[in-house]
């Protein structure tokens, strides 16, 4: 009876057309909100994933990834000689300006490696070395840079100049990193030459790297320099989430993006829903003449059952199938964000086939009331 | 004609409740339909006609009474034995066809086998062969709205026979036909459906098909009023 529970659905094309449409728009707003509302949170931590160190020492007051509040250099040393240190090293990153060769401006962050050691170089180079930074006034540019310093009618290449705060940098490197929130391109250089490039202050460390040494976690090792006065350490993986529950608990993007699918979801129901009971109610009269022809009641369930969820997978292939297509193209854009996390299908599966047993739970209540008598009036 | 005793209903009473009235739409009714036969029900609207064929075929509880089909007692049979009877024992054919449109002939007439379990291919080779029978062989991949009423009657009466029922059951069967639509459906049933070993009651305001009956009775108000074995007895209401 399956079958033909499924042909009487699929050859109701009108209801059924509008069945999948629903139930895939419903699905690809969630997706696709969801999944641009993870890629936002994500960039919220590109610092820390660009960087990679197992420990980040900040200021006590610092609560998420991007707050900078500089400290003293000292700093490093006392992480240092905490016990199971293998090795700390400071590190800047500040936004400063940059001025192009046109006299125009642009926002950059500037990241100050460990002169000695370049730790938390990025991986990813797409031009030039990055030892390179080692010679007089240069620095590396990210892939974004070269993109607005494009617009701006900019090329940048190996050797290209321009002033941070009056200061020359030369181009050494390219690289591709992962882009930050706000969007401002990463100018690597090295620790004390960013400390030129920023205007004088007392204090000037922004963080300080750490790791621990062999047979120690990084959470125990952020525990220990943790109980140094003024400091907060954070293990890498703590500090991602702790800046990802800031922004969701101190900006309105969750509210945006969960109106959004809250919507989808409003959406999928109302859509869903109501065809779904106008579909069961046209075929009640049918239902009613197979119940009078001995058909269990189970039967019948089973029928509106696969009918409900049969609708709910197609559409819910189609508005994921569509999502990932949106995603593999702005991808390629890096812009808007996009992260799809095998969670945000999993939720909307989930939220689908919610919409579709509250759907089927309508339909059955009519169908198990049914009278089989009525195929008689 | 065999004087076996196919259906048995015997003072049933059966009552619908709406609101704070009571309507009584069978009061007592007793009949019997034997096997071999086509028993005609007639009587005005309202008279308790298809109340007492639901009831019958164990769609509907009645009160009191006592109703038993090929020697079981519906009063005493639970839900789910009284829709498995129906499944095995029972065919029907309605008044509005109520096939399925968005089915093709071949596809509805199979339902019942499958209802029964039967295999889809097993299910629609043995439906061709009943729709070739009624005549409509080349036209199994039609859908109901591709055809005429009669051969939708057809279709439906096909339905009620693919799973060779003993008792066939049809309310109005002629109503929604023009009279030689409906004479034709009644030869149809009489040649194809009547056999010795299976009844078939039907329910009817149309004395043009009343001549097909071997017998007749009579309803009024909720009671069998009379039994006939010739049509031209009946006083028309
Ligand atoms: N489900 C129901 N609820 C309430 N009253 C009903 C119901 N079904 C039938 N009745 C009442 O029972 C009585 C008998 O109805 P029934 O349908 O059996 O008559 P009928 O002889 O088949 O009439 P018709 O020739 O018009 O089809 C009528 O008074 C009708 O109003
Ligand atoms: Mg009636």
């Amino acid at each position: 009876m399956l079958n033909i529970a499924l042909k009487m659905l699929f050859r109701d094309r009108a209801k059924y057309a509008m069945l999948v449409c629903g139930l895939a728009f419903c699905s690809l707003l969630m997706c696709q909100q969801s999944s641009v509302f993870c890629g936002l949170m994500m960039w919220t931590t590109a610092t820390v994933r660009n960087i990679g160190a197992p420990v980040w020492v900040v200021d006590a007051k610092v609560e998420q990834a991007n707050e900078v509040i500089p400290m003293r250099q000292i700093e490093v040393d006392r992480v240092r000689s905490v016990q199971g240190v293998a090795w700390a090293v400071p590190l800047y990153i500040g936004i400063e300006q940059a001025r192009l060769g046109d006299g125009s401006f642009q926002n950059v962050q500037v990241v100050g490696l460990d002169t000695g050691t370049l730790t938390g170089r990025p991986m990813n180079m797409k031009a030039g070395r990055i030892e390179d930074l080692r010679l007089p006034d240069s620095v590396v540019v990210d892939q974004v840079a070269v993109e607005k310093f494009r617009r701006k009618g900019i090329k940048i290449e190996l050797g290209t100049t321009f002033e941070i705060n009056d200061k020359s940098a030369r181009v050494v490197g390219i690289c591709h990193v992962s882009r930050s929130f706000l969007g401002q391109p990463y100018i690597y250089t090295t620790y004390d030459r960013a400390l030129e490039y920023a205007k004088p202050s007392r204090k000037q460390l922004s963080y300080v790297l750490a790791a621990p040494m062999p047979g120690i976690s990084a959470e125990e090792l952020a525990t220990r320099i943790d109980k140094l006065d003024g400091l907060r350490a954070i293990a890498s993986d703590d500090l991602f989430w702790m800046t990802i529950r800031w922004y969701i608990k101190n900006t309105g993007i969750p509210i945006s993006f969960g109106t959004v699918v809250i919507l989808g979801l409003i959406v999928g129901v109302a859509i869903a829903g109501q065809t779904f009971y106008l579909f069961v109610h046209d075929n009640l009269r049918f239902l009613a003449a197979f119940k009078a022809m001995g058909a269990r009641n189970s039967t019948l369930a089973a029928m509106v059952l696969a009918q409900a969820f049969s609708v709910g997978f197609i559409g819910y292939g189609i508005g994921v199938g569509l999502a990932a297509w949106f995603g593999n193209t702005v991808l390629a854009k890096e812009a808007p964000p996009f992260f799809m996390p095998w969670q945000v299908p999993a939720f909307v599966a989930c939220v689908i086939l919610f919409i579709c047993s509250f759907s089927a739970l309508i339909g059955l209540t009519k169908v198990m009331r049914l009278e089989p008598a009525v195929v008689f009036r | 004609m065999s004087n076996k005793i196919a259906v048995r209903v015997e003072n049933v009473v059966k009552s619908f409740t709406g609101g704070d009235s009571r309507v009584f739409a069978l009061k007592g009714a007793s009949l019997e339909a034997r096997f071999g036969e086509i028993l005609m029900i007639v009587g005005p609207s309202g008279c308790g006609k298809t109340t007492l064929l639901s009831v019958i075929c164990g769609t509907l509880k009645f009160e009191e009474g006592q109703i038993t089909v090929f020697d079981k007692d519906l009063g005493t049979m639970r839900n789910g034995e009284i829709t498995r009877f129906r499944r095995e024992n029972i065919g029907f054919i309605f008044q509005q066809f109520n096939l399925i449109p968005t089915l093709t002939a071949v596809e509805n007439v199979s339902i019942p086998l499958i209802l029964q379990g039967k295999s889809r291919t097993e299910a629609e080779k043995r439906a061709r062969a009943v729709l070739e029978q009624v005549g409509l062989g080349e036209r199994f991949k039609s859908y109901p709205n591709q055809l005429s009423g009669g051969q939708q009657q057809r279709v439906a009466i096909s339905r009620a026979l693919v799973h060779e029922p003993r008792l066939i059951i049809c309310d109005e069967p002629t109503a929604a036909l023009d009279s030689v639509s409906g004479h034709k459906t009644l030869e149809l049933l009489k040649a194809s459906a009547l056999k010795p070993d299976r009844c078939v009651i039907i329910v009817t305001h149309d004395s043009r098909i009343y001549p097909f009956a071997d017998r007749i009775v009579q309803m009024d108000d909720g009671h069998v009023i009379g039994h006939f074995d010739d049509h031209t007895q009946i006083q028309h209401a």
